[in-house]
């Protein structure tokens, strides 16, 4: 525990790949297979369900340290993460385990599931003793679920790469699905990640793995530099940018699995695509967005967002929301791997497969036609109404790569921007991580002025993303400033910030007191030049509330849809 | 019966006429020690301990009005029995003790508990009141024992040292610098120091206090033993063209603060290194134990934390508002503040 915790400690100190590169292989170098193979786990980002619930962690923290509960608070404000703040406070004993990472998940972590809440504290404190604070602070992490450490998955691949001198696409490919939860990676599983020849290796492989997905790059430039950047559009293949989730959809052996781009086995969430097992044919690997799909209609992602995240399905949320596959590349046909097809031989494909399918589950994303930039940059202004995120360009001639890479063609997301509001700080909370203990976390209002004597400010949204540094530390100096009350943590501010709010979507709430409801509020910038009083109002953003998200799409995938 | 209030212009002793570390020019100040939220400009008459005062005169002008006490030596001004007893913040600091009609109370200024070797160490001093900082008021904040600390400083720059990159340690001038100066290992290498270190090594030295030999950075040439070496930079340092010399170096920041992970992730560097001139949470807790006070006013930090958990202790515990930087300022005061210069070391 302590080899992984130090390398934690080493990633986490530095920015720089290389130094994280050195310490993944310093670390990988000496592990065992069995302490290698979780490692592996963790560092791409596999994370068992919570073992033991927070609260009792704050409790045997409490207990352990002998201080009263507000003081841990106080001290959990000032750190900004539970686990660090635990580790913080335990009494340092003198005894130090060597047991591997391996050993300390797999005998001591993982039985703690399940146990009984009045039996946790007295199993797990002799546990923690037994670590430095460094071990504490990773292994309270490893419990919660909340293990996260600045490198990708990519990295870690590159470090595995270099080290024993494999292909880093080999590693990549055989490491998909990996971290899926229900996985328990053993030396073997290790072993077979880095095993040298491929054919055997590869043959033992697990018949659902899917492949590593192709991710897209943000397209920044102006429409104007459009045709001196990307060349005239018909190099490109311009698809809608689906508000679903991205997945691969595998057949072999008359099986089906559904694997998300977290590379989570998804199938069961979804069993109306199940049949579809009888109809894709077998060695088939698809890559597309499930969306939820009603009436020929792609409904908003609030709609899906009900069933994600969901242990068993209702038949009402079924019948609510049915979702559809809107397949947009092929992977693999009759077996062989065909990403080292260009994109528009896959589409044909793709085309061919979908339509032979014909299942209303399984539709073809479609490709949008135009003359012209201009004529694309005026379909993707309807994106909103279409309930869609923007557009997807796609080089014809492009490979599927690996992960975001730009190596073997590219893929561009043309997002539309985001809807904007300006609002007021009225409450503010220190931040977590590298924000710790600033004023950091707050939360936006707009005006009411439905009561035409007295204008009210509404909250109707929290943010903490989007300033720098230096603007960090300034709106923290005047939050503190300008405090009028203190409940708790939370402090209310005299309303004299006002911020330009971005937010990718909006709808209808019960739950919030402002009525609406918005995905991803960040701040996009401080709005010195706007005294408050200027600030948008609650008829500003329900202006922007999506009644008909989805219709006029519903013409243009009926006709081509189920070509 | 007072004998400390707090007044606009800082902490005041009405018995005696005089102020203790006062923020506004005042006629007589009684200094604690020489970190300039402590020591300001203007004042008239200066009182500080022996090897406090040639760091007063280098900040504050040779012409000011300076008076100087020995440790455990007292004076008598207007009936107030006034001794100074080492803090063990930094070289020349010192608690107030004010003695009036058997009544005795003890300003400590800043103050910390283990002894690091360059400073006289602080010593128990028994009151009936006792004034204390709080900056590291959080239990959060327990250090770990000096040697281990010194092992890592200089296991870090041997590490550093073997790959060829220089070593680029920041730490404030005054007190912290020296400090790890006498903790680090001149078996590694070369200690080469920023221009506004050198001086402060330089009264330290005078006060016969060892500190392993330095070299100013401008001094040395040869790129090797650049790469070998260990340089000792104010924080304002940080990010400026002075750093391009180092090449591709190696970066630490030596404060209390760097334990916190999100402090430490802030300040941008390779490596934090928990090192304090303040006192920890169970530091503050033992001087505070030891001083057999039954009321305690608390200072400049986690204020209202630290009368909470004494109130819930059973002391009568209060608080003065000073302007040494409080709870509100540690987060600016902190590492992160880019006039570090201006701010209080930790």
């Amino acid at each position: 525990m302590k080899a992984f915790a130090d390398l934690y400690a080493r990633l986490d100190a530095t920015t720089s790949s290389n130094a994280k590169l050195a310490a993944l292989q310093d670390y990988f170098r000496v592990a065992s297979h069995a302490d290698a193979a979780w490692a592996v786990f963790f560092l791409a980002g596999g994370r068992p369900r919570q073992l033991v619930p927070t609260k009792l962690l704050r409790e045997l923290a409490i207990q352990a340290s002998g201080l009263s509960e507000w003081l841990f608070e106080e001290s959990y404000q000032a750190v900004g993460d539970l686990a660090e703040t635990i580790s913080l406070l335990l009494p340092q004993s003198e005894s130090r385990s060597t047991e591997g990472l391996a050993t300390w998940v797999e005998d001591k972590l993982l039985p703690l599931r399940g146990v009984p809440p009045g039996e946790l504290v007295p199993r797990l404190l002799p546990l923690l003793n037994q670590l430095d604070r460094r071990s504490q602070l990773v292994c309270i992490k490893l419990i919660t679920g909340s293990f996260r450490v600045g490198v990708s998955k990519l990295l870690v691949t590159r470090a595995l790469s270099a080290l024993l001198n494999i292909d880093a696409k080999r590693i990549a490919q055989r490491l998909v699905g990996y971290t899926d939860l229900a996985a328990r990676p053993t030396a073997e599983h290790f072993l077979r990640l880095i095993a040298l020849a491929s054919a055997e290796a590869e043959d033992e492989r697990d018949p659902g793995q899917p492949y590593p997905f192709f991710l897209a790059h943000p397209l920044q430039i102006a429409i104007t530099d459009f045709d001196a950047q990307l060349g005239p559009p018909d190099r490109w293949q311009i698809e809608w940018k689906w508000d679903g989730i991205r997945a691969q959809l595998v057949k072999r052996n008359g099986q089906l699995w559904i694997w998300s781009r977290g590379e989570e086995l998804v199938t069961e969430r979804f069993p109306e695509l199940s049949v579809l097992a009888d109809h894709v044919p077998d060695g088939t690997v698809l890559d597309g967005e499930i969306v939820a799909w009603k009436e020929g209609i792609v409904q908003p992602f609030a709609l899906l967002q009900q069933r994600i995240g969901r242990k068993s399905l209702s038949k009402k949320i079924l019948e609510n929301v049915p979702v559809a596959m809107l397949a947009y590349d092929l992977l693999e046909a009759n077996g062989e791997d065909s990403r080292q097809q260009i994109q528009s031989v896959r589409r044909a494909r793709l085309e061919q497969i979908v339509s032979e399918c014909a299942q209303p589950q399984l539709r073809i994303s479609p490709l949008l036609r135009g003359e012209s930039w201009q004529d694309f940059e005026r379909q993707r202004k309807n994106s909103r109404d279409l309930g869609v995120e923007g557009l997807m360009l796609k080089n014809k001639d492009a490979h599927y790569g690996v992960g975001r890479t730009k190596d073997v063609g590219i893929w561009w997301k043309w997002k539309i921007e985001p809807y904007s509001v300006d609002a007021v700080l009225i409450y503010a909370q220190r931040g977590h991580g590298r924000r710790a203990s600033l004023y950091t976390d707050f939360t936006f209002a707009v005006w009411d002025i439905s009561d035409t004597t007295e204008r009210k400010l509404v909250p109707f949204a929290k943010a903490y993303s989007g300033l720098t540094d230096a603007e960090m530390r300034e709106v923290d100096a005047i939050v503190r400033q300008h405090t009028i009350e203190k409940f708790g943590p939370v402090r209310s501010v005299t309303p004299t910030m006002v911020f330009e709010l971005g937010f990718e979507g909006i709808a209808r709430s019960t739950r919030h007191k402002s009525g609406v409801a918005v995905r991803f509020p960040r701040m996009l910038r401080w709005r010195h030049d706007k005294p408050v009083i200027e600030a948008d109002t609650l008829a500003t953003l329900f202006a922007l509330l999506p009644d008909r998200v989805g219709e006029p799409l519903a013409s243009q995938i009926g006709a081509e849809a189920v070509s | 019966m007072d004998l400390i209030v707090a007044r606009s212009e800082g902490l005041y002793c009405p018995q005696g006429n005089f102020y203790i570390d006062p923020w506004r020019p005042v006629d007589r100040a009684v200094i604690t020690h020489g970190h300039s939220d402590h020591a300001r400009h203007g004042h008239n008459h200066y009182l500080t301990t022996v090897s406090g005062a040639p760091i007063l005169r280098k900040r504050l002008g040779e012409d000011i009005q300076l008076d100087t006490l020995d440790y455990g030596k007292s004076i008598l001004h207007h009936g107030v029995k006034l001794s100074l007893h080492a803090a063990g913040h930094v070289l020349g600091s010192a608690q107030v003790r004010l003695e009036y009609r058997g009544e005795v109370w003890v300003a400590s200024g800043d103050y910390k508990l283990e002894d690091d070797g360059t400073c006289a160490p602080f010593e128990h001093v028994r009151c009936h009141t006792f004034i204390s900082e709080s900056t590291f008021g959080l239990p959060i904040y327990r250090w770990q024992p000096q040697a281990e600390l010194f092992a890592d400083i200089n296991s870090w720059w041997r590490g550093n040292a073997a790959n060829n990159r220089t070593s680029v340690l920041f730490c404030y001038a005054f007190g912290k610098a020296q400090r790890l100066l006498s903790g680090l290992n001149p078996g590694n290498g070369t200690i080469l120091t920023h221009g506004a270190v050198e001086p402060l090594n330089d009264i330290y030295r005078a006060a016969g206090v060892p500190l392993p030999s330095t070299r100013r950075v401008g001094d040395v040439t040869d790129v090797s033993q650049i790469r070998k070496s260990i340089v000792l930079a104010p924080p304002s340092a940080q990010g400026t063209s002075w750093m391009k010399r180092f090449g591709d170096y190696a970066d630490g920041f030596a404060s209390g603060w760097m334990q916190v992970r999100g402090r430490r992730r802030r300040r941008g560097v390779d490596r934090g290194f928990v090192v304090s001139d303040h006192a920890d949470w169970p530091g503050l807790l033992r001087a505070i134990n030891a001083s057999g006070a039954e009321r305690v006013f608390v200072t400049h930090g986690q204020v209202n934390v630290m009368v909470r958990w004494l109130t819930e202790q059973g002391l009568d515990a209060r608080s003065f508002a000073t302007e040494y930087g409080d709870e509100e300022e540690a987060a600016l005061t902190d590492a992160s503040r880019p006039s570090a210069s201006s701010a209080e070391p930790a």
